[in-house]
């Protein structure tokens, strides 16, 4: 089932949430929603599950329209990031309540929850209460809970948000599992990047209630459609500086070909990766010398400080293994040359 | 030099008494121990063991006549009625408003909140003048009452009514609390896979609240039973018919008659005792439940 919105806006007072929001979820697609804490992506969620009523705009759930439709007809399946589990009833009963409410048959309520259990792996816990499980033992729970009446949708709200970061890497792997056997259509919200990256096949990223960038993970990366986006996705150095000649800007000792199309002196700011600085301890070509001011060891990367030189500094990275059989250290003198770059005039 | 001092001196303390540190000199505990001993039995323990004592005092043969004689009889049955309907009504409207006020936005929502806690800063005598002076006879609506020949003051409705007035906070406030800490995502999860209100209701909100209601409940019902002020204007004092117990006490007190006084305060008593134990039954489920200790509110419960 597709999920479709147009046009959406929602306004708390003079706020606006969600502004003008068009969006298109395929049948079976696994999309992330990311954006910062008050980009509007829970209420953009919240409005799509029927638990806000939005101010203009549709929603169309396979095609049909479904804005005002109450939460019960959408036959949405939504996870809370608190979980929102029922305390006083077992995990059976929670899974449950979704088929006992709709009238289903005893028979087809226990078959249907010792599927879920099975495929949430927690067969034999059926009998205990959300107090007595872990955090990612409840989110699975939760997440049975809310594919229990079959529904066309699933969304989930920041549901890895309240755990810690090795549950999360688990349960990330296994919603990319859950996903292939059930094909639901899938949205999520996350302010974690990484975590978008490495479970969705989709990104939409929300800035100010708005959707400034729609596409693959390694579109969002590599072509940052915005200022916005090329600075919340990833580490990235920027610089301010001015078009010096046609199709040319230099800042420092850098030379950045740009756009035949700025005008001469037109402002423009330069985002470049720190793993995208090439950096070698012997001149090779077009590098510009630099000192290493200061190195932050990063786990799998080291980063440098690099003194380029007037008083500017960029930052590099390097993978640690490449790092130390170069004996990189403060101090030393290397070469460095930018390898990609996004101009945005400013 | 300071250092070394400091460490030895420690040390000293340690050797002679470990828990030192962390207390007064023994002499200080027990003074403070004896002063709330003392102070408890002589405000609380002693005026109870007295109530029952001053009621036994001309024997049980006496002791059962009071209390069982047709005007106090009248009069339990009374309080029970009164209690009865302020607990029906208050918990319904506390349940109303406890999940109006938390689960939904809506204006004017601070005011009714305000209004909820009115009778608890209104002296009872006044909430039962209030109802004097609307439905008396010389009050807002009592000409009209007359003529279609209903009675509210200085009758059951009107101690009814005043009895609900007093105690109408106490469900909701002990509800409103609880209900915004539990938030609202549990109804909407619910809602989401396709509960309808009812439902909502019944099978996730209440669960989730049954012990703070109970415990809201029973401090009610104790008010209800105990309540003098506001009944005593609006009751009339007419004897085996509109005297709730805590009037009747007070009528026999004023005949000079305190055995017999002291034996129906003893039913009082007895009863704000069995209330005392439930409550903390109750609360003690609910703290557990709630993982913190419940905001106490029986002061003006138990008065």
């Amino acid at each position: 089932m597709s999920i479709e919105v147009r046009g959406l806006s929602k306004s708390y007072n003079s706020f606006k949430a969600v502004h003008e929001v068009n969006a298109k979820l395929e049948t079976g697609s696994l999309t992330a929603l990311l954006g910062p804490s008050g980009s509007g992506k829970s209420t953009l969620l919240r409005m799509i599950a029927g638990l806000e009523i939005p101010d203009s705009g549709e929603i169309h759930l396979t095609g049909r329209e479904a804005t005002y439709a109450s939460a019960k007809e959408r036959n949405v399946g939504f996870v809370f990031q608190h979980y929102a589990l029922f305390k006083h009833m077992t995990v059976f009963e929670n899974i449950a309540f979704g088929l006992r409410v709709r009238k289903q048959s005893e028979r087809e309520i226990q078959d249907r929850v010792y599927e879920l259990l099975s495929l949430i792996q927690l067969k034999g816990y059926e009998k205990r209460y959300p107090a007595q499980l872990s955090g990612g033992q409840r989110q699975r729970v939760a997440v049975a809970r809310a594919l229990a009446p079959r529904p066309e949708v699933l969304l989930l709200d920041e549901p890895f948000g309240a755990l810690d970061a090795k549950v999360r890497e688990e349960l990330r792997e296994w919603i990319l599992k859950l996903h292939e056997e059930t094909n639901v259509t899938t949205l999520f919200v996350t302010h974690d990047q990484q975590e978008a990256m490495e479970v969705a096949s989709r990104i939409l990223i929300m800035n100010h209630g708005e959707i400034e960038q729609d596409g693959t993970p390694i579109e969002i990366f590599d072509k940052p459609a915005t200022h916005f986006i090329a600075q919340f996705v990833g580490e990235t150095n920027y610089i301010d500086t001015e078009v010096t000649e046609k199709g040319l800007a230099v800042w420092g000792p850098f030379r950045f070909p740009v756009s035949p199309a700025l005008a001469v002196k037109q402002k423009i700011r330069i985002y470049f990766r720190p793993n995208d600085v090439y950096m070698t301890a012997q001149f090779e070509t077009l590098q510009v010398r630099a000192k290493i001011a200061k190195t932050r060891f990063k786990g799998t990367v080291i980063e440098y400080k690099l003194d380029i030189g007037e008083d500017k500094t960029i930052s590099a990275q390097i993978p640690k293994g490449v790092a130390l059989a170069s004996g990189f250290k403060e101090g030393s003198e290397v070469y460095a040359a930018i390898t990609a770059f996004h101009v945005f005039p400013i | 030099m300071a250092k070394e001092t400091l460490i030895i001196s420690l040390k000293g303390a340690q050797l002679s008494d470990p828990a030192r540190a962390l207390t007064e000199p023994r002499w200080v505990r027990w003074f403070l121990i004896s002063l709330a001993v003392i102070f408890i039995s002589l405000f609380l323990l002693v005026p109870l063991a007295q109530v029952f004592t001053a009621a036994l005092a001309k024997g049980v043969q006496y002791y059962l006549d009071a209390v069982l004689e047709p005007t106090a009889y009248a009069a339990i049955r009374l309080t029970l009625i009164a209690a009865f309907f302020s607990v029906l009504f208050n918990t319904l409207f506390g349940l109303a408003s406890a999940w109006a006020v938390t689960k939904f936005r809506f204006p004017g929502k601070n005011l009714l909140i305000t209004l909820i806690d009115l009778p608890f800063t209104v002296s009872p005598v006044v909430s039962g003048l209030i109802y004097v002076l609307l439905f008396g006879l010389q009050g807002l609506l009592g000409p009209w009452l007359r003529d279609h020949n209903i009675h509210i003051i200085f009758a059951v409705p009107g101690i009814v009514l005043a009895t609900i007035f007093v105690t109408f906070p106490f469900v909701s406030r002990e509800l409103i609390p609880l209900m915004q800490e539990q938030g609202t995502e549990e109804e909407e999860a619910a809602m989401v896979m396709g509960a309808n209100g009812w439902q909502t209701f019944w099978r996730v909100t209440l669960p989730n609240i049954q012990w703070g209601l109970l415990y809201g409940v029973i401090l009610c019902n104790a008010r209800a039973m105990g309540e003098f002020g506001a009944v005593s204007v609006v009751s009339g004092h007419i004897r085996g018919l509109t005297n709730t117990l805590p009037l009747h006490v007070e009528i026999l007190y004023n005949e000079y008659n305190f055995t017999a006084a002291f034996a129906v305060a003893s039913l009082l008593t007895f009863l704000a005792v069995l209330t005392l134990i439930a409550k903390t039954i109750i609360g003690a489920k609910y703290a557990r439940e709630r993982e913190v200790l419940p905001t106490l509110i029986e002061s003006e419960a138990v008065s």
